[in-house]
């Protein structure tokens, strides 16, 4: 291994962390919606909701991608491999990021809700004041596992041909008939991308964790 | 957009074929890479450093390194060594390796919150250490393990979609395959995931029943 070769794979290091948070950032942000859907007062709208989610949860991840990057690519609008791959990934995260703002809402103590009810708050600030701060501490441990998970799902991203980590390993295999250091390094850097985000959560949740009542 | 009926009937042979590959590399993940992950559990418990050290190596690797890349690793990695794998053995060994990786720790996890009284109760009675996991520590360390493993073997099962990368005819390869022959992409592709969520979407089902039942067990 040269050090053009590390600098090689090291090229698709920026397009991984930007597919990681891309699509991690729109799975937070659309996971919002579709859990209230899921925990809606309206029977037709949680049903929807539900089977919305198990059905983005159900499909694997790179067949995900090939649906919207071959089958919606080729004959409905074309789309770049990045915006296919976000898009894909971006669904997925928001299925399963639902489910983690779900399992914190549930959590949280029905004394809550209770107290908010007789301080005659009303049913979106109890949410908005009381529910949704403490649920997002305890969603962070759970949401953070999943960031790592994301970033390492988006290795399926090199099969749509978005040059990231995985991508660039491939191609210098290819080139340079050295798979195993090549494979071991790609691996490495994956492993190392995970340490600052669990080192992060880990500290985040000991400083927030003190404030949940349960 | 949707697949008709002739297309379908001349896909759904090739594409249950592929299904069955992928069914096929589960179960024999699973069925080796349990049984690892229970080893690198009891490991990464031993008391002897150099156990504990390549252990804790496998499981980190296993668990950090995403499963694509283990299975190019093998694949496209090891012939390098002289040692050259077939597709269906690199992905078995590469999707057992992540198996035995992510189960340890579920197993770990398990084993450990159970109760210390346990164990003490069995060296009170004089069993030796095996005979202590055997019949105290494992069935009742299992039986909360069980929901997660259970969550597990469904990702592994989504998991085999990414031997496509690695030339293995499975359910995405024959889908793909398919609509690169007719370009049909997007009916083909559809096909294949109505057969992915109708085996893991009742799988999931069955799995948060079984999580529920479990719950009463891991109340006390």
């Amino acid at each position: 291994m040269s050090t053009a070769d590390l600098f090689a794979i090291l090229r698709g290091l920026p397009w991984t962390v930007a597919l990681t948070l891309g699509a991690f950032l729109a799975g937070a942000v659309l996971g919002v919606p579709l859990v209230a859907a899921r925990q809606s007062r309206i029977l037709p709208v949680r049903f929807v909701a539900m089977i919305f989610i198990q059905i983005v949860r159900g499909i694997p991840p790179i067949l995900w991608l090939f649906i919207i990057f071959f089958g919606l690519g080729m004959s409905v609008f074309p789309i770049s491999p990045f915006n296919a791959a976000i898009a894909g990934l971006g669904l997925i995260a928001a299925a399963n990021m639902a489910e983690i703002y779900r399992g914190a809402l549930a959590s949280i103590h029905f004394g809550q809700w209770e107290a908010s009810l007789a301080l005659n708050l009303g049913r979106w600030s109890t949410l908005t004041d009381v529910v949704a701060p403490q649920a997002f501490r305890v969603a962070l441990p759970s949401a953070a596992s999943y960031l790592i998970g994301l970033m390492k799902e988006t290795a399926v991203a090199s099969t749509i041909g978005v040059s990231e980590l995985a991508f660039q390993g491939n191609q210098l295999s290819q080139l340079t008939f050295r798979g195993l250091e090549v494979f071991a390094l790609v691996g490495m850097f994956y492993i190392l991308l995970s340490l600052p985000v669990a080192w992060l959560s880990r500290v985040a949740d000991s400083y927030l964790q003190a404030k949940v009542a349960r | 957009m949707l697949p008709s009926y002739e297309e379908l009937s001349a896909w759904l042979p090739d594409l249950l074929s592929g299904l069955s590959i992928s069914l096929q590399v589960t179960a024999l993940s699973l069925l080796i890479g349990i049984p690892f992950g229970l080893l690198l559990a009891l490991g990464v418990l031993a008391k002897s450093r150099l156990t504990k050290i390549l252990a804790l190596f496998l499981v980190e690797v296993g668990r950090g390194a995403p499963a694509l890349v283990l299975l190019q690793f093998i694949y496209f990695g090891l012939p390098t060594t002289g040692l050259t794998l077939g597709s269906f053995t690199a992905a078995v060994i590469a999707l057992a390796w992540n198996t035995g990786a992510y189960s340890s720790e579920i197993i770990r996890a398990s084993l450990q919150s159970i109760p210390h009284g346990q164990r003490e109760a069995a060296v009170a009675i004089g069993l030796n250490r095996l005979d202590a996991l055997r019949y105290v520590l494992l069935p009742q360390g299992l039986r909360v393990a069980l929901p997660a493993l259970l969550a597990f073997s469904i990702l592994i099962f989504q998991g085999t979609s990414l031997c496509f990368t690695i030339a293995l005819p499975e359910l995405v390869s024959r889908a793909y395959e398919i609509g690169s022959n007719t370009f049909r992409y997007f009916p083909a592709l559809l096909a294949a995931g109505v057969l992915y969520a109708s085996i893991s979407i009742p799988a999931a089902l069955l799995v948060s029943h079984v999580e529920k039942r479990a719950g009463s067990y891991a109340q006390r």
